[in-house]
């Protein structure tokens, strides 16, 4: 994930880009012919200080490599954020980030 | 004959392995998740994500999303909102085979204001839902779509 957290007035702002085929299970193979299975992050969520600031659930419909923006309040620059997703087959990823 | 055993083994673990892994989902329950992403229509994915679908239009949602998306693959949205008290930002693409594209979770101290990228199959209706102070408010905009971003 590329994750750029920056100070903006006293709101953190986070962008994120993660990596993710988000495949919605409705493409076919054009050489085989078979559907391509449906691979898509369900769950991102973003935690500061034990604190969940924010929590996107994705349907089949959000395009390859998610693209987010969010803030929140409460930040301080030099801080560490912490940024997971979990996919509707299990797999799971984890990025930090530091606020600047 | 083995090669079927070990097929069939395959299947049950990584079905196994979905499912526990869908568990420990901490925003939402798999079971809530499907009732609200897996519904067809926008009434049900409405039930499905909030318990309700009394919308109550609103002129305080900023809703940019473009009118007209070349690549239905890639339509930007973003939700922002002046409301008070918002817990939740939902967005509802009329059309698609399960109309709930993406739901955010607001809490306390994150500003409602959100980005994402989202798939439209054709041209429709998109609907932006804010939960504010409990109720559900709404707007909604038409996006014309050339070329359709669900599936080959």
């Amino acid at each position: 994930m590329k994750v750029k957290a920056k100070m903006r007035k006293d709101m953190v702002s986070v962008k994120l880009l993660a990596q993710h085929p988000m495949e919605t299970g409705l493409r076919k193979d054009k050489e085989t012919g078979e559907t391509i299975p449906a691979k898509f992050i369900q769950e991102l969520s973003c935690m500061y200080k034990e604190k969940t600031v924010f929590i996107a659930n994705f349907g089949r419909a959000v395009s390859k490599n998610p693209y987010l923006a969010f803030s929140f309040s409460g930040g301080q620059k030099g801080d560490p954020l912490t940024l997971s997703w979990i996919d509707n087959t299990g797999e799971t990823k984890t990025t930090e980030a530091v606020i600047k | 004959m083995f090669y079927k055993r070990r097929l069939l083994l395959r299947g049950m673990l990584s079905f196994t392995t979905a499912f526990s892994a869908l568990a420990l989902m901490p925003g939402i329950v798999f079971a809530k998740w499907s009732k609200a992403f897996d519904a067809d229509t926008t009434d049900d994915a409405l039930l499905g994500m909030f318990d309700s679908k009394e919308l109550v239009s609103s002129d305080q949602i900023k809703f940019k999303i473009p009118e007209i998306a070349e690549n239905g693959a890639v339509v930007p949205v973003t939700v922002k909102t002046d409301l008070p008290n918002v817990s939740n930002i939902s967005i509802f693409a009329e059309k698609n085979p399960q109309p709930l594209a993406a739901s955010f979770t607001i809490p306390e101290g994150t500003a409602a204001d959100v980005s994402v990228r989202i798939r439209l199959g054709e041209t429709m209706n998109v609907t932006a839902v804010v939960k504010a102070d409990g109720k559900l408010y709404s707007t909604q905009k038409e996006v014309k779509v050339t070329i359709g971003g669900c599936g080959g």
